[in-house]
């Protein structure tokens, strides 16, 4: 970039240049015979500072050279801060100048960008300014870089100085924002310009509206500039709190903030009282000071009380052994003395108060923004449940089967999908190919399941769940035995990657999304299936009458067999979603098994409304909780399964409860 | 027949616990600490251990074969026994070990420092040293010992009281009575419930002050267990045998009708159901100690599952099935993933137990619930011949715990 920079300058210093060398070649005179050119005649007025520049002296120069308005004199401070300028012995003058071959140094000069003849390398100097210097060179270079015809390198500019803002950029950053050509690039120094004013700002009553202008912000760097503002520091004073201080705010010792034995430290620091001594260190002193079975006269056997033994104490630092502590009542006494406040770094009352009103606003507009993005997970959370559970609410909900097995159905989906990648390597197809596949294959374990199990324990609801259970157990052994207890990848395909960000703080991941859109066909697909297919009046048939439905000429055992099986094989589509959001162990259906039966119960059974807003609740709820207590999922777990259990006991038929004969009983 | 005794009217009762007896008798002569050293210590505390499943599993046989409460949670109410008990071991034999340590210094410790020592042994795995608000009685066995009976019986009171109140009866009970297993194990997997999180409560198998060897301790729990287990199955079977024991089987077969007869059904449920967590909480405190270590993967939903096999395998609502269940399938289960079954070669295939015990283990429990309803303790009825009472093919009656004709005694 650097390069590029001085490339474009030196161009730029040619092309300016091409009259001065014309007019040189014509006269046909050697370029060290003519009168100095504007930038030369500048540098050789401060030759002196130039030459042995000081950085407590050289300011007002750099201000002469990069306020003078010449076109070239960027690349003069480039070359100078590059410490590639030299300085000629015979008459002072200064060129930018690059090593040549046998020890000779190719100077160019300034003012008209042309190359002179290599001179020796003893017959200049090298100017080498120190980094105090450069850095007040680079400084001035920025109101340069700033007004730069690349956009790159304005926008570099800008970077820089947001990741290192300093007072001096206030003025070259407001003088370039008048002739920015690009508007977005305006916004972003008009921006830059209000943080730098918020932070070191002269005038108060400006620093104030650039506050209050920031108010609501979302951005990072905005909550940057304010939080060092209302930074506090921790004091004490004897009696009252002294007057023009900016105190945040009062502490108590003792009390969570500022607990009492660091209270007595900087008290202890403050007034140059004995130091605290620790309990622990106490009884090692006083183990150290053991004479005949006594310490300080006090007997060994009567120290286990603190009060023995700070007496004991007492007695050491009377006979001069020890060095003195105080006790609990001096602590008591020298803490009475003093009053403990934090105050603000910045010293004006107006501005902290105006960033504490900013920050408060936005934080409130992030809290407005991470309730939404909650909703977002908790959505996503609840679509996983929804999944998992639709499957269920057609075994369970509409056929009263309660399946254990379940889980394992959602396990064996995802191991198919595993099955699959590990043949089809593109991610994108065996993702298309294993939804089907899952299908098949669950569907095919849950017809079998019902034809040897489950249809010999219709009404023996008890006696299914038992023997699902066997079956749960003996599956989960079987995935085990087959593929290991280490958890197994399902790779999303790329387009799943990444996430869908909609601000600084709302954002959900696209597998999300996809989980989320997974579920509204599923659920449009049940809808569909149950009040608009001949299998699905059949079903309902069945189970509101079996006995009904068979004199009307259906099979209730043919239209058993298919329902659970459909229900199973939804089972196995949800385990490729799942598996694709969370890794393949042969316990994955254990996870979610109770969510699941928890989904259906709570919405209500027999109805897939129900299940979604059982899902939905649970989802929230789960994320609710998790949200007042982030660090620990578990206990989010355990809450809300108890506020389920109390929530049945308002509603025991969930949230959407059948009515009449459609209840069953 | 009504002025015979009780035990006269079930002379079943009398079998089992001669039965119970001559098998203790028996391993205490056989054992390394008492006798001729047959039987290894660590076999004899498997078997003292089995004693306490049974006793759980007459529990479970209580709420589920005999009120038809498929209750799958009685494992946490064993498990809570435990921590309750575990929490005195641990307390109590820390402090011996902290205040032995201590004695050796000049300077004798101040009381708050002996329990600031021993918190810090205590929950240092877990980060702290504070004692939790549940930890302020474990000092006192007495209270732990109450605890035992009363933490268990205080939560079945207070979850079966919201539960039958509100009439959850049958597969949502069940499932209910799951999710509260499933909240209190994630509970305690959590670090800061004040029981150690995932690491549980270990040495339970030292109790504080005794130095006599783990020979000796193994033969005492054994005792202990098999009293437990004798004294359990008595009340058991005294608790269904009266009119209060009909009542319970009529909420069984049909419990709208038992309501209508007058009977309050949630009182006697809430009653069944807080008896039993006393019992299993018991159970759990006898078998802890002697498995030595405690953690919430214990009270993990499937074990309560497991609880309801070996009632179901053993046969329900007859009280030696449940004893029998528990101690068959524990015993086998004990030997074939104890790696000790030798591997089966099919030349193709090496049928390894460890790996295949539980695919067998599920499809039995199929093929029981399927073909054997009566369990085990079927085989019984061959030598008792018992007639079973013709029902036509129907249920004893028209709730979903109801007893089928198959499993008529």
């Amino acid at each position: 970039m650097i390069k590029a920079l001085k490339a474009l300058a030196l161009l730029g210093a040619l092309i300016l240049g091409a009259p001065l060398s014309a007019q040189d070649t014509a006269t046909g005179s050697p370029a060290d015979t003519v009168t100095p050119g504007p930038i030369q005649s500048l540098l050789q007025e401060h030759a002196a500072d130039i030459a042995k520049p000081s950085r407590r002296t050289i300011q007002p120069v750099i201000d002469a050279l990069s306020g003078s308005g010449l076109p070239g004199m960027q690349q003069v401070l480039q070359t100078w801060e590059a410490r590639e300028m030299y300085q000629r012995e015979s008459d002072g003058w200064f060129f930018a100048g690059e090593k040549g071959p046998d020890r000779t140094i190719i100077l160019t000069d300034f003012d008209s960008g042309e190359e002179l003849e290599p001179v020796p390398s003893d017959a200049v100097d090298i100017l080498r300014p120190n980094s105090g210097v450069r850095g007040l060179i680079a400084s001035a270079l920025v109101r340069f870089q700033l007004q730069d015809e690349n956009p790159t390198l304005r926008q570099d500019a800008l970077t820089a100085i947001s990741r290192n803002p300093d007072p001096s950029h206030i003025a070259p950053l407001r003088e370039s924002i008048e002739g920015e050509p690009d508007p977005a690039m305006k916004a972003q120094k008009e921006r830059l310009l209000t943080l730098l004013t918020i932070s070191f700002g002269e005038d108060e009553a400006a620093r104030i509206a650039a506050i209050e202008s920031v108010a609501g912000d979302l951005n990072v760097d905005t909550r940057g500039t304010l939080n060092p503002l209302v930074a506090t520091t921790r004091r004490l004073a004897e009696g009252e709190v002294p007057e023009g201080a900016n105190v945040a705010r009062t502490l108590r010792p003792g009390t969570e903030e500022l607990p009492r034995e660091e209270a007595y430290d900087l008290v202890a620091a403050e007034a140059d009282l004995p130091a605290r001594i620790d309990p622990a260190d106490r009884r090692n002193v006083l183990q150290a000071n053991i004479e005949g079975g006594a310490v300080g006269g006090v007997p060994l056997a009567e120290l286990n009380t603190i009060e023995a033994r700070e007496r004991a104490y007492a007695a050491l630092v009377e006979a001069g052994a020890v060095p003195p502590a105080p006790t609990e009542a001096e602590i008591d006494a020298a803490l009475a003395r003093f009053t403990f406040y934090e105050e603000y770094s910045e010293p004006s009352p107006a501005v902290t108060e105006a960033a504490n009103k900013a920050l408060r606003a936005i934080d409130t507009k992030v809290g407005l923004n991470t309730t939404l993005d909650l909703g977002l997970d908790a959505l996503s959370l609840a679509s996983i449940y929804f999944l998992a559970a639709i499957g269920l609410a057609i075994t369970f909900g509409v056929m009263g089967v309660i399946n254990m097995a379940h889980g394992e159905f959602i396990m064996m989906g995802a191991y198919t999908g595993y099955v699959v990648q590990q043949m089809i390597p593109n991610h994108t197809v065996s993702i298309i190919v294993a939804i089907p596949l899952a299908f098949a294959v669950t569907f095919a374990a849950g017809v079998a399941m019902e034809r040897l199990v489950i249809r010999w324990l219709y009404n023996r609801p008890l006696e299914t769940l038992l023997a699902t259970f066997g079956i749960s157990i003996a599956l989960q052994q079987l995935a085990k035995n087959i593929f290991g207890t280490q958890a197994r990848p399902l790779t999303a395909p790329g387009w799943l990657d990444g996430q869908w960000q909609i601000n600084e703080i709302v954002g959900i991941s696209m597998i999300r999304v996809a989980i989320f859109v997974l579920a509204i066909v599923f659920l449009l697909f049940f809808l569909f299936l149950m009040k608009k297919t001949r299998l699905g009046l059949e079903t309902r048939a069945v189970t509101q009458n079996p006995r009904m439905a068979a004199s009307m000429g259906i099979n209730p055992g043919r239209v058993n067999m298919l329902t659970f099986g459909l229900g199973s094989g939804i089972a196995g589509i949800a385990g490729v979603a799942i598996g694709l959001y969370a890794k393949v162990t042969s316990e994955l259906g254990t996870d979610y098994i109770v969510q699941s039966f928890m989904t259906v119960v709570v919405g209500g059974v027999g109805n897939i409304w129900g299940t979604l807003l059982g899902a939905g609740m649970i989802g929230s709820l789960q994320k609710g909780i998790e949200w007042l207590n982030p660090s620990n999922t578990l206990a989010a777990q355990t809450y809300m399964i108890i506020f389920i259990i109390i929530f049945i006991q308002f509603r025991p038929r969930g949230i959407i409860a059948l009515k009449g004969r459609a209840a069953g009983d | 027949m009504k002025n015979r005794s009780f035990i006269a009217r079930n002379p079943s009762i009398l079998v089992f616990l001669a039965c119970l007896g001559i098998f203790t008798l028996a391993v205490t002569i056989a054992s390394e600490g008492f006798g001729l050293g047959l039987i290894s210590t660590s076999f004899v505390k498997t078997l003292g251990k089995t004693l306490c499943l049974c006793l759980v599993a007459v529990a479970m046989d209580l709420i589920w074969g005999y009120c038809g409460i498929l209750s799958l949670g009685h494992f946490a109410f064993f498990g809570l026994g435990g921590y309750m008990i575990g929490m005195w071991l641990m307390y109590e034999r820390t402090r011996l070990i902290v205040t032995e340590s201590m004695a050796a210094q000049e300077i004798p410790p101040t009381p708050q420092e002996v329990v600031d020592a021993i918190g810090t042994q205590i929950f240092g795995v877990v980060g702290s040293s504070e004692f939790p608000l549940i930890w302020s009685f474990a000092h006192s066995l007495t209270v732990q010992l109450i605890l035992v009976v009363a933490v268990p019986g205080l939560l079945a009171l207070v979850f079966g009281w919201l539960a039958f109140r509100s009439r959850v009866a049958g597969v949502y009970l069940s499932i209910l009575t799951q999710a509260m297993t499933l909240a209190l194990a994630l509970y305690l997997f959590q670090n800061d419930s004040g029981l150690r999180g995932n690491n549980g409560l270990s040495g339970l198998q030292n109790l504080p002050g005794v130095t006599a060897s783990q020979d000796v301790v193994s033969i005492w729990f054994l005792w202990a267990s098999a009293l437990a287990l004798a004294l359990g199955y008595l009340l058991s079977a005294w608790v269904v045998s009266g009119k209060f024991g009909s009542v319970i089987r009529g909420i069984r077969d049909n419990e709208a009708r038992v309501r209508f007869l007058g009977y309050s059904v949630e009182t006697y449920k809430l009653a069944m159901f807080t008896l039993t967590a006393c019992i299993a909480g018991i159970a759990g405190a006898l078998y802890y100690p002697q498995a030595g270590i405690i953690n919430p993967a214990e009270i993990a939903p499937i074990a309560s599952i497991y609880l309801a096999v070996w009632v179901a395998i053993g046969g329900r609502g007859r009280l030696y099935g449940a004893v029998i269940g528990a101690a068959l399938v524990s015993l086998v289960s004990t030997y074939f993933t104890g790696g000790q079954a030798p591997d089966i070669p099919l030349g193709f295939y090496t049928i390894s137990w460890v790996d295949w015990w539980t695919v067998l283990l599920g499809l039995t429990f199929v093929l029981v619930t399927l073909f054997a309803p009566k369990g085990i303790g079927g085989l019984f009825d061959l030598v008792a011949q018992r007639a079973a009472p013709d029902r036509h093919g129907a249920d004893y009656g028209p709730d979903k715990g109801a007893k089928r004709e198959e499993e008529g005694q």
